[in-house]
């Protein structure tokens, strides 16, 4: 009979990424509704530091998937190395954080086993104990509440800032630790992979910012983004940027937020010039505290926007930047 | 190199879309359809591999009637065949059973890559390219961004989270899954209008490619508008007014400064 949930972090270089507290905590309040036990799940080698940060945490057991060939990431190594796990512990629900990697096995995971996937998540619901998930679809215009047909195990991975990872519940004593065993030969590896790089000079991460600045079609050309850079230094904050930005070269693609950017949730955002069309807002709707400058009332930023200021951003930054000055020196 | 991509044919952004009563599915009238983004640079990527290394590109799509308009516009582009399954019913399949469907569509077919965008426009589950490489027991790789073919093998730019991309290596055949961005999409010539008149589209139908015991593994309930769950505060007053009345705002009340 399947039972509890699995949640399957990733990391990267021995440090367990965001997305992967927010499944954590998906998964912890998932459990405490149903009453189903969570246990979490590493893959990698030399992933002990990062195993024994996760059984700091309220959960049953921390599994340590190891072993030489799953150093680094493949889709077979990892296809089967799970796979094995997850007949080992028969849990009925496997969450995983809907990151690059993971849309990479997860689909052929679920697969090899027959079973459905219902992707990028943005929340459940319970209706009497039956669970129902909440995706998006048409690009954020229009949700879809999916229900699982058929067998367990049923694999959910959820869209970053669907959860917070600061709701993940600490533990009062330390989780058991335990080694799972897994046998992978070097032959089932069908892909050769090469050292990850950056592009840029500069590296760029905007998931791990606290405060992003993002400029849209509003700022209108490239010397006014000194504008924003001057906000967001003042903020300690990153500059990030819509797509049609880039794509003009006034900022670089890596700053992009969007659904072919990135996916960021910082605790605030401001989000200036921006219309706001879907395929940015779905790159930033998780935030904690958006603010939106926008000299159109219209504008669909206006929907997910906390703070709304409806004027031109050429009058508001700099007096906002001067009110910043003035309120650090107190 | 023979190639096949998969086309989807989905609502254009723009479209207005309008949920039927008790719906899983947008009302398909009065709304304009274009091709599935990513899979527009799929194609373009196919039709580059072929004009470097000769062989055939393959369309393939999965829908209704009006998605040979899509498969005519892939034909004009250059594709050399096209084959169209038929299904008036496809929102009711889950990624599993797009992908099973797409697989049996491919059982005659030889081929060197499978080529997909990396997911749709209208569902967006980003599943259905990875699980066909799962049921083709192939290698595949995801949100690619470069492709380098050689020696029957082919080296790809994966795309990752904040700017890091990694190169990643597999024999053919392969299935890779394609990022908006990759190149430059051509459009159809007048040439290539004419031309398309001429190529094959083979009709397949879907209630007979899909294997009854490929069960349904999930199902929509029921589609509907987000709620709108925010409840925006509106600042106004003078620039000067409005930024004071915000830094106190953000220290006090939302407290993120």
């Amino acid at each position: 009979m399947a039972e509890g949930i699995l949640v399957i972090g990733e990391q990267q270089q021995g440090r367990l990424n965001r997305l992967s507290w927010e499944a954590l905590a998906a998964a912890q309040q998932f459990g405490e509704r149903l009453g189903q036990a969570v246990v979490a799940a590493l893959v990698g080698k030399a992933i002990a530091a990062a195993a024994e940060e996760l059984a700091g945490k309220k959960v049953a057991a921390v599994w340590c998937v190891e072993h030489d060939l799953l150093a680094r990431y493949t889709l077979d190594s990892y296809t089967r190395a799970l796979q094995q796990l997850i007949s080992q512990l028969q849990p009925r629900f496997v969450f995983m954080p809907h990151t690059y990697q993971v849309r990479d096995f997860a689909p052929k995971l679920a697969a090899a086993l027959r079973r459905g996937l219902v992707s990028d998540c943005i929340g459940y619901r319970l209706v009497g104990d039956q669970p129902i998930f909440v995706r998006m679809m048409f690009q954020g215009k229009i949700n879809a509440d999916v229900t699982f047909t058929g067998e367990a195990p049923h694999f959910v991975t959820f869209q970053a800032g669907a959860f917070r990872a600061d709701a993940v519940v600490a533990a009062d004593k330390p989780a058991p630790i335990q080694k799972a065993e897994v046998t992978l030969s070097a032959e089932l590896i069908r892909t050769q992979p090469e050292e990850a790089f950056r592009e840029a000079k500069q590296a760029v991460d905007l998931s791990q910012a606290e405060i992003i600045v993002a400029v849209g079609r509003g700022i209108k050309a490239q010397e006014n983004v000194t504008l924003a850079g001057k906000l967001a230094d003042l903020l300690g904050a990153q500059l990030a940027a819509s797509r049609p930005v880039c794509d003009e070269g006034w900022l670089p693609m890596e700053r992009q937020v969007g659904s072919s950017g990135q996916t960021v949730a910082p605790k605030l955002y401001f989000a200036l010039g921006i219309s706001g069309a879907i395929q940015h807002v779905v790159g930033m709707k998780g935030s904690r505290t958006i603010v939106a400058v926008n000299k159109d009332a219209n504008a669909p930023i206006f929907e997910v926007a906390d703070y709304g200021i409806v004027g031109d951003l050429f009058e508001v930054v700099p007096v906002l930047i001067e009110e910043l000055e003035k309120a650090a020196a107190d | 190199m023979n190639i096949v991509v998969l086309l989807k044919q989905v609502p254009a952004k723009d479209a207005s879309l309008r949920i039927p009563e008790a719906g899983i599915w947008v009302r398909e009238a009065d709304i304009t359809y274009e091709v599935n983004e990513p899979d527009i640079y799929a194609l373009e990527e196919a039709l580059r591999l072929r004009e470097k290394f000769g062989g055939e590109v393959v369309v393939v799509s999965l829908g209704p009637e009006r998605v040979r308009q899509a498969i005519k516009e892939a034909l004009a582009k250059g594709a050399d065949r096209a084959i169209h399954v038929h299904d008036g019913e496809f929102y009711t399949l889950d990624p599993l059973q797009t992908a099973a469907t797409l697989a049996s569509a491919l059982r005659e077919e030889k081929f060197d890559l499978v080529l997909t965008g990396l997911q749709s426009d209208d569902h967006g589950f980003a599943q259905t390219g990875v699980i066909l490489a799962e049921l083709l027991n192939l290698p595949h790789a995801t949100i690619i961004m470069e492709i380098q073919v050689a020696d029957g093998r082919v080296r790809v730019k994966r795309e990752l989270e904040g700017g890091w991309f990694q190169w990643v290596e597999m024999a053919l055949p392969a299935v890779l899954t394609i990022q908006s961005g990759i190149n430059k999409p051509r459009y159809a010539s007048l040439k290539g209008i004419m031309a398309a008149k001429k190529k094959e589209i083979r009709g397949l139908e879907r209630q007979a490619l899909l294997a009854a015991d490929v069960a349904q593994t999930q199902r929509t309930l029921r589609i509907y508008l987000p709620e709108k769950t925010k409840k925006t505060e509106f600042l106004t007053g003078t620039p000067r007014e409005v930024a004071a009345k915000l830094v106190e705002k953000l220290k006090h009340e939302a407290r993120v400064l």
